[in-house]
């Protein structure tokens, strides 16, 4: 059994890692684990990712979770082209401090932004209080100032020249609140031109497939009761 | 000029003060001139950084940013990271923040020993898997627990609802499980028999609720022997030293600490996310009608 990549493009990371695998041609199987459907919470999947997320990657023996550490692999093991993860030492730094910078930001804003926006009233019918929304769209607004101020600034993409991991992370998290109607690029002609040079280094056709998923968001049909009560208390505790 | 000119070769230059190395990107970097650290080692990333600088006699000038009295505010720092975060790195004119990617770079400018970071495969994803789980599942709550147990209490006067306090715990102790029983498992350190980049962030993570007198290695026998395989492996008198100041916290004089500061403190919004964001609990996310807070 070659490469399995456990995704499920609802998922954020997972679309980074699905456009990274496909746009460099590694070979994989794509195993979807359905979160809306609870998937992810099985025993199978647990033998694979104990920790119950997804992305998770399986390559023979070895099992790994968490994007980036995915990502970071697949670089290293495919050998891709240098300008995704660079080996200049200060280029790989700015990398590198994007990636780390994400997790507690732009990631949770954009979470927080889709699931208080659409997926809590829509998914689980259960009706968010307009100070949260307000609070949760004006703290994505702050990250995504930060993304343009401080990562961005007036270069092509967020660590140089050329497109890389951060870019690919940034955008698929970006895609979350563009997914949930948020329009994160309206008034941001710096940061749509940035999006659009993404689009096009990644292919306008895969980064189609890659955000199919998640531009339905809205139309999603209710959960189940049993669905609800099995995801409830994980998501509350994912988007805290 | 020099001997070979791979990953970790050194070179005399004409300049005999003037150190270079190849980390294996193909540029020639300085060694031996000093690095800018701008830290605090009240947080555990700055930490993190000071003991692997130290460890490896990496020359560094600590800037001290003084977290207590809101010196990351000041107009000097936010020149340096407008993120207002510690910690920062300056090398010559690169300013590099997130203690994950300065240690990536200390690691390969350096060359340090491989076990912290190893060429392997396998072995250095799981350190990338750690350095990733840890922001959130790890830092989060550890950072949490100080401030709901000894700095809210201390800066406000008021001391936290005892249901935030056990949720608080209860959240602590899942993130220790987890860091047990998938990170660890039977393992000396993290990666196997040698610490590495991952083990350093755990432990000095680990060590943060110290402040507020909760002792996370009281937990489970296994992590508390492991605790001690990483303090004997980074030197004690090194870890004592780093976390010197983290274990006066508690008796600091709050009383001094300028209202400006307090709210700057108070309106940030890491600190707005980490602690007053509202419980995850299904019960209780929701207010009076019944929405989701």
């Amino acid at each position: 059994m070659g490469l399995e990549l456990y995704l499920d493009l609802l998922s954020q990371p997972c679309r980074a890692i699905y456009i990274f695998a496909k746009k460099n041609g590694i070979p994989f199987e794509l195993r979807t684990v359905d979160l809306i459907k609870g998937q992810h919470l099985s025993d199978a999947f647990s033998q694979v990712n104990p920790l119950k997320k997804v992305p998770a990657l399986k390559d023979g023996d070895f099992t790994l979770s968490e994007s980036v550490a995915i990502l970071l692999y697949l670089t290293h093991k495919y050998k891709v082209p240098d300008h995704w993860y660079p080996q200049d030492l200060q280029a790989r730094a700015r990398v590198d401090e994007y990636l780390a910078w994400q997790h507690t930001t732009l990631r949770r804003s954009c979470l927080r932004a889709l699931w208080h926006k659409v997926m809590f009233p829509v998914f689980l019918g259960e009706p968010v209080s307009p100070q949260t929304l307000a609070a949760t769209l004006a703290e994505l607004d702050v990250n995504v100032q930060l993304l343009e101020d401080k990562f961005l600034q007036n270069k092509a993409f967020l660590a140089g020249p050329h497109i890389s991991l951060a870019d690919l992370v940034a955008i698929t998290e970006l895609m979350h609140p563009v997914g949930a109607g948020c329009q994160v690029f309206e008034g941001r002609p710096k940061l749509a031109a940035w999006r659009n040079r993404v689009e096009a280094a990644v292919g306008e056709d895969l980064f189609r497939e890659a955000h199919e998923i998640i531009l339905k968001a809205k139309d999603f049909p209710p959960a189940d009761p049993t669905t609800k009560q099995k995801l409830m208390s994980r998501v509350l505790a994912m988007i805290q | 000029m020099g001997e070979g000119t791979g990953p970790g070769a050194l070179a005399r230059h004409r300049d005999p003060g003037l150190q270079l190395a190849s980390c294996g990107c193909g540029a020639w970097h300085r060694l031996n001139m000093a690095l800018e650290l701008y830290m605090d080692l009240l947080s555990a990333p700055c930490r993190a950084v000071y003991i692997f600088s130290k460890k490896h006699d990496i020359p560094f000038n600590f800037q001290f940013v003084d977290l207590l009295k809101g010196h990351p505010y000041n107009k000097e720092y936010i020149k340096i990271n407008p993120l207002r975060k510690l910690p920062s790195l300056k090398d010559g004119k690169f300013v590099l923040t997130e203690s994950v990617a300065i240690l990536y770079y200390l690691c390969r400018k350096y060359s340090t020993p491989s076990h912290w970071y190893p060429p392997d495969l396998h072995i250095r994803a799981r350190v990338d898997e750690f350095m990733a789980w840890q922001h959130v599942a790890f830092q989060l709550p550890m950072k949490k627990m100080v401030w709901l147990k000894l700095l809210i209490p201390k800066i406000t006067g008021e001391e936290v609802s005892a249901e935030k306090m056990d949720h608080t715990v209860a959240e602590v102790k899942n993130s220790l499980k987890l860091f047990e029983e998938y990170f660890l498992q039977d393992k000396m350190f993290i990666t196997g028999d040698q610490i590495s980049l991952a083990d350093l962030v755990a432990v000095v993570e680990m060590m943060q609720p110290m402040a507020a007198n909760y002792n996370a290695f009281l937990n489970s026998s296994k992590v508390a022997e492991w605790r001690m395989r990483v303090e004997l492996s980074i030197g004690s008198g090194l870890f004592r030293e780093a976390h010197n100041r983290l274990m006066q916290l508690a008796d600091w004089d709050f009383s001094t600490l300028d209202p400006v500061v307090k709210e700057k403190i108070c309106k940030n919004h890491y600190y707005q996310q980490a602690v007053m964001a509202p419980i995850c609990n299904p019960s209780t996310s929701r207010g009076g009608d019944g929405r989701i807070t």
